[in-house]
């Protein structure tokens, strides 16, 4: 479980957000939305401690992240895998090797079996037969179900997806939301998706954290989204069905 | 105030660095891949640089001794003396502070701005012990290499320049350099390469891994490594000089 107490952050004198409380159970999904700017991504990154606030507490299973040594920290981060905006797949290296990596460093497997673990990788983001291509000659699509094998390799117990269907078509994007709720349902991995698009919102997530005027708007399940009268978040979600029609 | 925190920062990097010295695993394929970047990629160049260097300084001080009454083998002891003391070191770490510090600095700072070193991170890695140490342990180790190559390709550079300029026959320009030949000229140089070695490599991995603001963020950092360095491999000469000559 993870328990986020009174978060601020602020860049100099920029404040980001302040007084950011919610829980995440193990398990389920949540969606962390908001308008462009608003922190979504600087929010995410304080759950593994990427990032440090200014004050509060980001409590994993009992232990404060910002509070431990970097040989506990980088523990505690191996259980998390991060699908990054960019996908960060390493350019120096193929997709089998992006895929490998944590394996050869962290696991003691044989080349044997890391190969099998890889193409089984492969298989389940539909990528069988890409093993040799360079991050380069890969589409957008493409490179981000590479990060999410690559993210989901060590069978983390959290998964954080930054914007996972950003600049994607929409028929690419719904292929990319079925793999995170795959993910979710066949390895029980508690889900953690930063996103802005209301339709990815309504198909994986359970829950919602709405971001919004520096600080933490609403938080709820998707149901209550769906019946809240909070003013703001319903003008997100307006502007974003607008958006969809148009 | 803004100086103070970025020689905190760079101070924080050096020592998470030398933290991260005893996770060889960790960087041991790194170090080999830039052993031969650093090193053996940058051969052709140092020894270019060296010939040069040692031919041009072989006709001017030539030129200059021309109507000085002194044996012509002290030609052959000033120039090799001064590649061994200053030119060899200073001018190929400035070269290689173009050559590598730039790579470096690009490298690094390309795979801050992508997220690839929070990627690292957030899979549990030490990126510091992946990335930087590397890189600053292969400057330290091939750049006084280096200074040897272009040390001995500078003295045949200016043995070569002599005889086809006529200004010095080889056998006398070999033996001013014998005579005054010290020992200590070659350890001070070694000193040099080491101590240039180390400035340029870990100021160019300081820009590149703190770079941000996306391609011309990357392109800033680059262009700071490469001036730093150059600056601060003149002001490392100089006190070498004021310390140990």
């Amino acid at each position: 479980m993870i328990e986020i107490r009174n978060l601020k952050k602020s860049f100099g004198d920029l404040l980001v957000w302040e007084d950011v409380s919610f829980d995440i159970e193990d398990g389920e999904t949540v969606a962390i939305i908001g308008r462009s700017g608003c922190g979504k991504s600087v929010l995410v990154k304080h759950l593994n401690a990427l990032m440090y606030p200014d004050s509060g507490e980001v409590i994993i299973d009992g232990d404060n992240v910002f509070e431990l040594e970097y040989v506990a920290l980088r523990k505690m981060r191996q259980r998390f895998g991060v699908l990054f905006q960019g996908s960060a797949l390493f350019d120096s290296l193929n997709t089998f090797e992006n895929i490998a990596f944590p394996l050869r460093y962290f696991t003691n497997m044989s080349e044997e079996r890391i190969t099998n673990k890889v193409e089984e990788a492969l298989d389940l983001v539909n990528l069988v037969g890409t093993g040799e291509k360079s991050p380069a000659e890969l589409s957008g699509g493409m490179r981000r179900r590479v990060a999410l094998a690559r993210a989901t390799i060590l069978e983390p117990d959290f998964l954080i997806y930054d914007e996972p269907t950003s600049g994607l078509d929409p028929h690419t994007s719904s292929e990319i939301n079925k793999l995170i709720i795959s993910m979710a349902e066949n390895l029980n991995i508690t889900s953690i998706v930063v996103t802005h698009d209301i339709h990815s919102v309504l198909e994986i997530a359970e829950k919602v954290a709405f971001l919004e005027n520096q600080g933490l708007c609403w938080y709820g399940t998707v149901e209550e989204m769906r019946r809240s009268d909070n003013e703001q978040l319903m003008d997100f979600i307006t502007a974003s069905e607008y958006q969809i029609r148009n | 105030m803004e100086a103070l925190e970025k020689l905190g920062k760079y101070s924080l990097l050096l020592y998470r660095s030398l933290r991260s010295l005893y996770e060889v695993d960790t960087y041991k394929k790194n170090l080999v891949n830039e052993l031969l970047k650093i090193g053996y990629e940058s051969v052709p160049i140092v020894l270019l640089t060296g010939v040069f260097t040692g031919a041009v300084m072989t006709i001017q001080t030539a030129y200059q001794l021309e109507i000085a009454f002194v044996p012509i083998s002290v030609i052959g002891a000033i120039t090799s003396e001064s590649l061994l003391i200053e030119l060899a070191a200073v001018i190929t770490s400035l070269v290689l502070a173009g050559k590598v510090g730039a790579r470096i600095a690009t490298e690094l700072g390309t795979m801050r701005v992508s997220e690839q070193i929070d990627a690292l991170e957030s899979m549990g890695f030490n990126s510091v012990s992946f990335l930087v140490l590397p890189r600053v342990l292969a400057g330290l180790i091939m750049f006084p290499m280096l200074y040897i190559f272009a040390s001995i390709s500078g003295i045949v550079g200016g043995i070569v320049a002599g005889a086809m300029s006529g200004a010095i026959p080889p056998a006398e320009f070999i033996q001013g350099a014998r005579e005054f030949f010290y020992p200590w000229d070659v350890t001070f140089g070694i000193l040099k390469a080491f101590v240039f070695g180390f400035v340029i490599t870990s100021v160019s991995c300081f820009k590149g891994y703190y770079a941000s603001g996306g391609a011309e963020g990357v392109g800033n950092s680059t262009t700071e490594a490469t001036v730093l360095s150059c600056i601060y491999v003149l002001l490392a000469d100089f006190v070498l000089a004021a310390v140990f000559l």
